[in-house]
């Protein structure tokens, strides 16, 4: 696995074989992102905007949208990219859920890639808060730019 | 556990979405995608769009009508207070901009209880087409309720 230590800082940097980190993307959600990606994305469940709710129903308070925490996967794959070519590099993206995250905490996402075949790259993600992994087996399909 | 009654391909009617350049921003501002080809239209424009650009997990948003419909089809008797998100995938075609229509269609593609972990899996399959009728993304909405057994 990558650690922040030897993940490239930009996309610039990203060398586009099997085993090369992808940069690390660090992610602090605030106080009321649950609100505003409700909002964003029409996802009102109340375990994401209502503690009270949240706690009667066992959880230690509001958490983090699952889906949200996958953009921040797909924007680790995106942004090793960069550029113009980020948004359409990313073919195909797969995340399993585990446990939650919850507000204020980083969100930690890391990456490697793992094959690289026809311009396309499989890149292996996780995302991380404190010791939680909160995705696993994240695996996305990228284009790799041109000339990279 | 809650009986399904929905035959396993149940099709939910296609739910028509057209992107908004607003909501594109909003969304982009959610998820922290500072991408300019998401806010700025100069830039898109610049790099051969017609408008802003949807950041990919956008898919999301003009999906949710058509998943919540399914998720919430009493035929399908998912229990939402035992419900949690197991699994997700998608694949992209190509970009959305914005004033682009889409419509997404929804199938229930499996249910599936098992038994040692009493665990009931729920997967709902979701292909999404542009104006011209070409797919432009697919999805696969893997729910899990736990522990519903008897």
């Amino acid at each position: 696995m990558s650690d922040e230590k030897t993940a490239p800082e930009s996309a610039a940097d990203v060398v586009w074989e099997d085993g090369a980190a992808v940069p690390t993307l660090t992610v602090l959600p605030d106080k009321y992102l649950t609100v505003r990606y409700a909002g964003a994305s029409g996802d009102f469940n109340p375990i994401h905007v209502d503690e009270e709710f949240a706690q009667q129903v066992g959880l230690p308070g509001r958490i983090l949208h699952g889906l949200w925490t996958m953009a921040q996967v797909a924007r680790a794959a995106t942004e090793a990219v960069g550029g113009d070519e980020a948004p359409g590099s990313l073919r195909r993206l797969e995340v399993a859920f585990r446990g939650m995250a919850v507000p204020e905490e980083d969100v930690v996402v890391t990456g490697d890639v793992k094959t690289v075949e026809d311009g396309l790259a499989t890149v292996s993600l996780t995302a991380r808060q404190g010791r939680a992994r909160v995705v696993r087996n994240g695996r996305a399909t990228v284009r790799v730019p041109d000339g990279r | 556990m809650t009986e399904t009654t929905a035959p396993v391909g149940k099709q939910y009617p296609p739910v028509d979405y057209v992107l908004g350049r607003e909501k594109i921003r909003e969304y982009a501002r959610a998820v922290g995608e500072t991408n300019p080809l998401h806010h700025d239209v100069a830039a898109a424009r610049a790099a051969g769009h017609d408008d802003v650009v949807a950041p990919p997990m956008f898919v999301v948003v003009y999906s949710a009508e058509a998943i919540g419909t399914a998720m919430f089809d009493p035929e399908v008797g998912i229990d939402m207070a035992r419900l949690v998100h197991g699994a997700q995938e998608f694949s992209w075609e190509r970009v959305l901009v914005a004033g682009e229509e889409v419509s997404t269609v929804m199938t229930l593609d499996e249910v599936r209880h098992v038994e040692t972990a009493d665990l009931t899996y729920y997967v709902f399959g979701a292909t999404t087409t542009d104006a011209a009728g070409e797919v432009v993304s697919t999805g696969v909405w893997t729910n899990i309720v736990r522990g519903a057994g008897e």
